[in-house]
């Protein structure tokens, strides 16, 4: 059997991760925007706060995923949990750093002119700084989905969701005919969702980015 | 009607800003009062305190110690955000939006006021209308596709947009060419007659401020004014020695330009002749010209005895021009007469390099009380001379 055939036989499974795969990662990119926007427009103005930030997300990165997962196993147990927060920790970096970048790059005289008009410094944020940063920000969203396609496949290994369980399988199983077929799709799979939500951000970057700051 | 003496809308008393960690204060002890409906520049060299005490009147920057008043109010009492949606504010790199269009920029604060769509959407084509730009082509630009001079358009239309009584304008039209920057300055000045605002005027440009102040704040070291003034009192008699300075040379072709060519007394001692009415009005002396005019008295050119062909006339100025650009129409054409024209466009008489010596001798040099400023308007008292 070859491994279209073995996949034709299977594709339920597999269409199955994939689906939980993207959950999986949706719900760490969207944890990590909700707390690594505010963090980062609270602290990019000022340097001390800002470096402390940027600083402790850069430090999550250089844990070894693994090494992650497990951790989080203590406080979290097992299964979809401990996957999530870890995904959330890895995409706080390349968000926030992208959101500081963006935030800081808004020219002086254009929050100049809003406070000017008596615009408040919420209002400030939210209606001139964050639509202009928005461009930056989604390249970092981007980014951050990148590296978590990848590290979302070690979720398995904490009983999490997703493609990783198939290349977890196969290495489980590895020496019968099937091992290879195994973690070649959790890896197709992956290649394929990568392609696909850089797609996706493309189309995102382009509808929701003003015309008057398209490039 | 008697003149009686402007209510000062902006009030500084003893204001000082002293910023952290700088040895000389950027504000030192200012009085100065702006009265309502006129435009005061303050001008001087850089880093002379010129933007900062704008910024202190809106409260972008707070006041070490000192007093802002505005329309009699002290504004240390109001809230900033409140405060600064009723004071105008265009400032020399626009700070446009840009990801928002030209109509989005011009509604920032009637939206924050909560005006409604309609009268939003009719104010914003109001307001491109007078500042020279076709609402139907530019309302739904962004500032991207603007040139600098349009952008600066579209700032000031911003500024204007809630109706604010007060203006705070920081080099509005810096940064753009001089002869974009000439008309700017010509078509805020005719919107300035209609709308009578207060208004602050930021510049480092001295020609600049005497075309555009009813009176001018001379900054110098430190945020002192070293005189506070007309137009027309500075160049006639700058005081101390840095401002003397400042002013720098050729005071005396620079005062041309506070007179309208509408203030002066035209000499119409001219031959004319109606085109198209026969011989009747040649001139007589041979070598003479006569001005041909059509049948609405607008000029056509110079007809000359013995010649069918009139020659052309070069230029004619209006009322609005000055004694400034009058002279400078002479010396561009080589002439010592220049045409001048009703508002209508029709033949009004001649101003000759003659008119223009008596004008200067007459406004005079220091020592000479006042002169005519512009708008046919004087300004009686020096207030506020800190
Ligand atoms: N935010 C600030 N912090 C510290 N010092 C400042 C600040 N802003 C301005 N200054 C200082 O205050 C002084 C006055 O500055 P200001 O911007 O008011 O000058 P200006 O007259 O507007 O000059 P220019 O013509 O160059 O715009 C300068 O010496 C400047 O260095
Ligand atoms: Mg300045």
């Amino acid at each position: 059997m070859g491994f279209w055939e073995f996949t034709a036989d299977t594709y339920p499974e597999v269409l199955g991760a994939t689906a939980e795969h993207v959950v999986l990662v949706l719900q760490g990119l969207a944890a990590a925007l909700i707390v690594a926007v505010p963090v980062a427009a609270l602290t990019y103005r000022s340097r001390l706060p800002r470096g402390a930030a940027l600083g402790i997300a850069g430090i999550v990165l250089t844990i070894p995923s693994y090494a992650l997962f497990g951790l989080l196993i203590a406080p979290l147990g097992l299964g979809t949990a401990p996957a999530v927060v870890a995904l959330t920790l890895y995409a706080l970096l390349p968000i926030m750093r992208n959101t500081v970048v963006g935030l800081r790059s808004v020219d002086p005289a254009v929050v100049e002119a809003g406070r000017g008009m008596g615009l408040s410094r919420g209002q400030i944020l939210r209606t001139i700084e964050l639509p202009l940063a928005w461009p930056v920000i989604i390249t970092g969203l981007r980014v951050a989905t990148q590296i978590l396609l990848g590290i979302a496949a070690i979720a398995a290994a904490v009983n999490g969701p997703g493609l990783g369980n198939l290349i977890l399988e196969g290495l489980s199983s590895a020496g019968t005919p099937f091992a290879v077929y195994l973690t070649l799709q959790g890896t197709l799979g992956i290649v394929v969702l990568a392609v696909l939500f850089d797609l996706c951000f493309a189309v995102l970057a382009r509808f929701t980015t003003s015309r008057g700051i398209r490039a | 009607m008697p003149e009686s003496p402007p209510r000062p809308m902006i009030r500084l008393t003893g204001l000082t800003k002293h910023y952290p960690g700088q040895a000389e204060p950027a504000v030192d002890h200012l009085d100065l009062e702006v009265p309502e409906g006129e435009i005061v520049v303050f001008v001087g060299p850089s880093g002379c305190g010129k933007t900062t005490t704008m910024k202190l009147v809106n409260r972008l920057i707070e006041p070490t110690s000192g007093r802002i008043e505005i329309d009699g109010r002290d504004v240390t009492g109001v809230d900033p955000d409140r405060l600064r949606r009723g004071i105008g504010y265009a400032i020399q790199q626009t700070g446009l939006f840009p990801h928002r269009t030209v109509a989005d920029n011009i509604a920032t604060v009637p939206r924050l006021l909560g005006w409604g769509r309609e009268r939003i959407a009719a104010r914003v084509d109001e307001l491109l209308a007078k500042v020279g730009l076709d609402p139907q082509t530019y309302r739904d630009r962004h500032p991207g596709r603007l040139s600098g001079g349009q952008q600066q358009r579209v700032g000031v239309a911003r500024a204007l947009a809630a109706d604010p009584p007060v203006l705070l304008m920081d080099e509005p039209f810096g940064a753009i060419d001089p002869l974009t920057r000439e008309a700017l300055q010509e078509e805020f000045l005719r919107l300035q007659r209609d709308i009578r605002k207060t208004i602050v005027f930021v510049t480092h440009d001295i020609d600049e401020a005497v075309k555009m102040g009813d009176r001018i704040a001379i900054f110098g070291e430190c945020g002192r004014v070293l005189q506070y003034d007309t137009p027309a009192r500075i160049l006639g008699e700058p005081a101390e020695g840095f401002v003397a300075d400042f002013i720098g040379n050729g005071t005396n072709v620079r005062r041309l330009s506070l007179t309208r060519l509408c203030e002066v007394e035209v000499s119409d001692d001219r031959p004319v002749v109606v085109r198209g009415s026969g011989d009747g009005g040649c001139p007589t002396a041979p070598g003479s010209f006569a001005l041909l005019v059509d049948r609405d008295r607008r000029p056509l050119g110079w007809a000359e005895p013995g010649q069918d062909r009139p020659l052309p006339l070069i230029s004619h100025l209006g009322p609005e021009h000055t004694l400034h650009d009058a002279l400078d129409a002479m010396l561009a054409n080589n002439s010592d007469t220049v045409v001048v024209t009703d508002q209508d466009g029709r033949y009004r008489g001649t101003v000759e390099m003659a008119t223009i010596q008596t004008h200067l001798h007459r406004v005079g040099g220091p020592g000479n009380e006042g002169g005519p400023v512009r708008g046919g308007e004087r300004a009686d008292r020096s207030i506020g001379t800190s």
